[in-house]
């Protein structure tokens, strides 16, 4: 198929369209609204169903209704909006809705800036709202990886009965790239067998109301053999270069595209550096540190050392790992980064 | 012998969890009378808010789901645009519409969302041990106004069908009570036509149900049901506020 020029939020769109994702509720936010204006603008022939929510409140439960019918639906937002999504987050975890939910991140905290930020990783990837739960997040680094990557966000959403986030940001957003679209599919409707399809053959309920300690108490293990079983399978990465790396950079997002140029940098100066990229933010990939004890582990995130935890948990020595990070809506540049593992790692830097 | 009164069909054989004396159950059978008539079981989809009928999906046969507190009309809107053809019953109580969900049902009133919503307006907060809600009366004592509610320190009672009347989206709009057999009738041919109307493809239907709550209330049924009519009534006064064939 033929490669097109679209920006980030545009091809992303598109694509959750090609998906048989025709239900789209939002509010429009920066840096996501592009969405949502995509969705909009649709002629009648594509029959797409969208919907301008009074808030981020309302677009979530809106979701949650429309995947509950067995419809792929969907929503984008940014941080502020995620935020407001929380409660539904909670709730389309714990009922099994397999909704995907697009997160634009800017920075934080409060109402902040649009630039692009990754200041929404706890938010997003340690459940975020009230209770013990996980969805699955993907983090593309590309326009290309944000279409690969909504696609397979629906695939896995209905795979594991669980929310799926698209975690993009201002710059993979707002760029223009060179990509190629997926082909447009249909999908299997209902897309799970507890959709509330009507009770002709079969009754179906979706509640999240607990009904006692011991049944509530099972209810919650069965959720956690859920995020267990999505730990096991789907932890997804990107490694350049880190077998034989001194230094391993850790980055996802829109900075890992930085990252890589620093790695081309370190390495016509001779200094052998890699970069392994979570694809996967929850679960985090934790597989992919095994075997790499005894090297140096330089996290650089846009925000203050959030995925930074995770990556410390995964290595065998914690002292290993260290963290830079930029703020506010600043993306370092490759060569500041360069400098900053110079002066860490380099010769003469202190060990 | 024949039949005069049985459970309908489309509600379970088993116990409400309601108090004595509460509107609930009444309005619980009422839908599932209406359901048996229209025979529209298999294509009804409930929606139940969080409140005293959080459980009430264990009452029916139909297909159910229990929303967030507040966020029945948001789910509602998400089932009613994904299946058009369905029954969609938004159910909520006055904390979960008025306080909580406020914006939820005038959104869902601005933009006409085809389906019926049943509020049961009891001016307190009955499933969480009698506080306050948004529909509690002047003076009326609750656990969180124990002193009577005070206007200057938490503002005034909120009628909702006459709020919702004046959406062109809402084509329909009209209270009832459950205090009396008279009123009960009149109550299920507003649900009824509530019904209808959503089957016919109109805009959203609402139906306010004043609905004793005895326990909330601290009054024994019968005098519960006294004080539907003679405090409530005439601050929240029966009627048909909006009909649709006045709504073009």
């Amino acid at each position: 198929m033929a490669k097109q020029f679209l920006q980030g939020n545009k091809a992303l769109a598109e694509t959750a369209i090609r998906s048989g994702c025709r239900i789209f509720f939002g509010y429009p936010i920066t840096p996501s609204s592009e969405i949502p204006e995509y969705y909009a603008a649709q002629p009648k022939e594509r029959k797409v169903t969208f919907i301008q929510a009074e808030t981020e409140v309302s677009a979530f439960n809106m979701v949650a209704g429309a995947v509950a019918a067995g419809r792929r639906a969907m929503t984008a937002t940014s941080g502020p909006g995620f935020s407001l999504g929380q409660e539904a987050m909670s709730y389309m975890t714990a009922a099994g809705l397999p909704a995907v939910i697009v997160d634009v991140m800017r920075p934080g905290p409060a109402d902040g800036e649009i630039l692009a930020s990754q200041g929404d990783y706890f938010q997003v990837t340690k459940g975020g709202g009230h209770g013990d739960y996980n969805v699955i997040v993907l983090a593309p680094y590309s326009v290309q990886e944000a279409c690969d990557l909504t696609r397979k966000a629906f695939e896995l959403a209905e795979k594991h009965g669980n929310p799926v986030v698209v975690l993009s940001d201002s710059t993979i957003a707002k760029m223009c790239e060179s990509v190629e679209l997926p082909e447009e599919i249909s999908y299997k409707v209902p897309t799970f067998s507890g959709a509330l399809t009507g009770c002709k053959d079969k009754r179906h309920v979706i509640t999240t109301c607990g009904d006692g300690a011991a049944q509530w108490e099972k209810f919650n293990l069965n959720l956690q053999e859920r995020f267990a079983k999505i730990r096991e399978e789907e932890q997804k990465w990107d490694a350049v270069q880190v077998e034989d790396a001194d230094v391993v950079m850790v980055s996802f997002g829109s900075v890992a595209r930085v990252a890589l140029e620093t790695v081309e940098i370190a390495r016509e100066h001779g200094l052998k550096v890699g970069l392994l990229r979570p694809i996967t933010l929850w679960p985090f990939p934790e597989k992919a540190f095994a075997g790499l004890d005894g090297k140096k582990f330089f996290v650089v995130e846009l925000n203050a050392g959030q995925m930074v935890q995770d990556v410390k948990l995964s290595v065998k020595n914690k002292d290993d790992v260290s963290y830079y990070g930029r703020f506010g809506g600043f993306t370092p540049t490759p060569l500041e980064l360069y400098e900053e593992i110079c002066k860490r790692y380099g010769k003469g830097a202190s060990k | 012998m024949k039949t005069i009164y049985e459970r309908p069909k489309a509600l379970q054989d088993t116990f409400f969890k309601y108090c004595g004396g509460c509107g609930h159950g009444i309005i619980n059978r009422i839908i599932g009378e209406l359901i048996d008539e229209k025979k529209c079981l298999d294509d009804t989809v409930m929606v139940w808010p969080i409140g005293c009928s959080v459980y009430a999906d264990q009452y029916f046969h139909a297909d159910a789901i229990c929303a967030l507190h507040g966020r029945a009309p948001a789910v509602g809107t998400g089932l009613k645009r994904a299946e058009p053809d369905k029954l969609i019953i938004v159910y909520q109580g006055d904390g979960d519409m008025v306080s909580e969900g406020m914006a939820e049902i005038i959104h869902a009133a601005i933009r006409g969302e085809k389906f019926s919503v049943i509020f049961m307006n009891n001016a307190i907060y009955g499933m969480t041990g009698g506080q306050m809600a948004p529909t509690t009366l002047e003076g009326q004592r609750t656990t969180t106004s124990p002193f009577g509610r005070a206007i200057e320190n938490s503002g005034y009672p909120v009628n909702m069908a006459e709020i919702m009347a004046k959406f062109p989206g809402c084509v329909y709009s009209e209270r009832v009570a459950v205090n009396t057999p008279a009123n009960v009738a009149a109550a299920k041919r507003a649900i009824n036509k509530a019904f209808d109307l959503q089957l016919a493809g109109k805009g959203l239907s609402f139906v306010e149900v004043l609905s004793p709550c005895p326990t909330g209330w601290g009054l024994k049924p019968v005098m519960a049901q006294q004080w539907v009519a003679e405090k409530m009534m005439p601050i929240y006064p029966l009627g048909v506020f909006k009909n649709p064939e006045v709504a073009k």
